[in-house]
């Protein structure tokens, strides 16, 4: 099998690289299209700004190869948020793979939100092969600014101030707006299952 | 809902830990991958790991340690001590570390937050500030304490989370080292004030010092060493006792 992690701008990449080495699976960080193409899982994962990440991926021609990938995706954190129709971060058009909306997590009147989230929280709703035997309200290690919103592609919800995607799923497409590669043992389980798909 | 973190901090010195710690269950209680491996296992969740190596050799021991780091623990990780510049943090990015601290450095010359922060995003940039209660009010020191300043605390703060930091660190050298319980007065005063997570240190004996942190400063998270390392407190123990007080917790 063929894991491949998408290189580009947008951080983190070694994390994930390191929490598929703790599951025995080696992934191949590249930008190569033909890699890209033949692998059989492919990760974009990410944590950035949009727009900078976005221009990365248009100028190498990787927004059309991620779109019309066939074999299993799964989008991490800003990975997730780019595989959504728009981001209010700095107004950026995105790969559209998902029907969503990303917006800016705002404080309610009478509270000060913190922003980013930053830490654990609960995911509950679950409801995709990438969750089998991960329990409801299993704790996710979450680093956002940004949230993409509920919609019928939504197979987790966290709340934070408001209910909001954890987990997108379409077709071939799966996404998680929490790290899975540093939560811990749950989140493990997310990338075994992602990996058996 | 987002839970309150409790976060072990591990002192590291030439690749290695450097307080005493006696732990029958690990084979090597100086090496900090075990050690820190132990701590995901029992529920910590994000450790800190700062660096006070003072040798040239510092800068590639710290980087392949955090790698080694990166390898093994499966919670967040943030690296501090001796950080200056947008070259060591990306180093020590690149190697695998989720957050990175900065101090002196930033307070000496404050365009680093902004720099960071434009560069990795405020989510990777911890301020940890040191400070001292003293004719009235909390002031910030430097070099690990031993410098004084006569700037207060939170107008630093408040300045730091204007220019990028993402979450902020504050030690109480009053209460640190006195197991009498957290500063509570400044931390709550800029959990309350400053849209960003505060971590409380210094001063932690006992649970109920958690549980008085986060319900009466409203820290998000709480930071300890020597309780941890001496098994005074254990992490499951308190997790649970966290829980039954009613406060948001991870299991």
């Amino acid at each position: 099998m063929k894991t491949v992690i998408i290189k580009y701008n947008a951080g983190n990449i070694r994390s994930v690289m390191f929490a598929l080495d703790r599951i025995g699976v080696e992934g191949i960080v590249t930008d190569d299209p033909e890699t890209i193409k033949s692998a059989d899982k492919v990760i974009f994962p990410g944590v950035g700004e949009a727009s900078t990440a976005m221009k990365y991926l248009q100028e190498r021609k990787l927004d059309k190869l991620i779109t019309d990938l066939k074999q299993p995706v799964l989008g991490i954190c800003l990975g997730m948020q780019l595989m959504c129709k728009h981001s209010e971060e700095n107004n950026t058009p995105c790969l559209g793979i998902f029907d969503v909306e990303v917006k800016r997590f705002t404080s309610p009147v009478d509270n000060l939100l913190k922003i980013p989230q930053i830490g654990w929280n609960n995911i509950t709703g679950l409801y995709s092969t990438m969750f089998e035997h991960v329990p409801e309200n299993s704790y996710m290690y979450f680093v956002h600014s940004y949230y993409a919103a509920l919609s019928s592609e939504t197979v987790a919800t966290a709340n934070y101030v408001i209910n909001y995607s954890a987990g997108l799923q379409k077709d071939n497409f799966y996404a998680v707006q929490f790290h899975p590669e540093k939560s811990a043992v749950a989140g493990q389980k997310i990338l075994e299952n992602f990996l058996k798909l | 809902m987002l839970t309150k973190r409790i976060i072990p901090c591990l002192d590291i010195k030439d690749g290695r830990t450097v307080k005493g710690v006696n732990f029958e269950n690990i084979r090597d209680a100086g090496d900090p991958i075990e050690l820190g491996a132990l701590y995901a296992e029992q529920g910590a969740d994000e450790l800190v790991f700062l660096d006070i190596t003072a040798t040239n050799e510092r800068r590639k021991t710290l980087s392949e340690l955090v790698t080694r780091i990166a390898k093994h623990v499966n919670i967040p990780f943030t690296v501090g001590g001796g950080i200056s510049s947008v070259e060591d943090v990306n180093v020590l990015l690149q190697s695998g570390a989720d957050k990175i601290s900065v101090n002196t450095s930033a307070f000496k010359r404050p365009e680093l937050v902004d720099e960071l922060a434009r560069e990795f995003g405020s989510q990777c940039v911890v301020l940890a500030i040191d400070t001292r209660f003293e004719d009235g009010d909390w002031y910030v020191y430097l070099n690990g304490g031993r410098v004084k300043t006569d700037i207060k605390a939170y107008d630093w703060a408040k300045e730091a989370v204007q220019r990028g930091a993402g979450e902020l660190l504050l030690t109480s050298m009053n209460n640190d080292g006195t197991k009498q319980g957290f500063a509570l007065d400044i931390t709550g005063k800029l959990s309350q004030h400053l849209n960003v997570p505060v971590i409380a240190s210094g001063g932690a004996g006992t649970m109920d010092h958690f549980v008085d942190v986060f319900e009466n400063a409203q820290a998000d998270a709480a930071l300890a060493a020597s309780i941890f390392h001496y098994k005074e407190i254990e992490i499951p123990a308190l997790k649970t006792y966290l829980y039954q007080r009613g406060l948001n917790i991870r299991f």
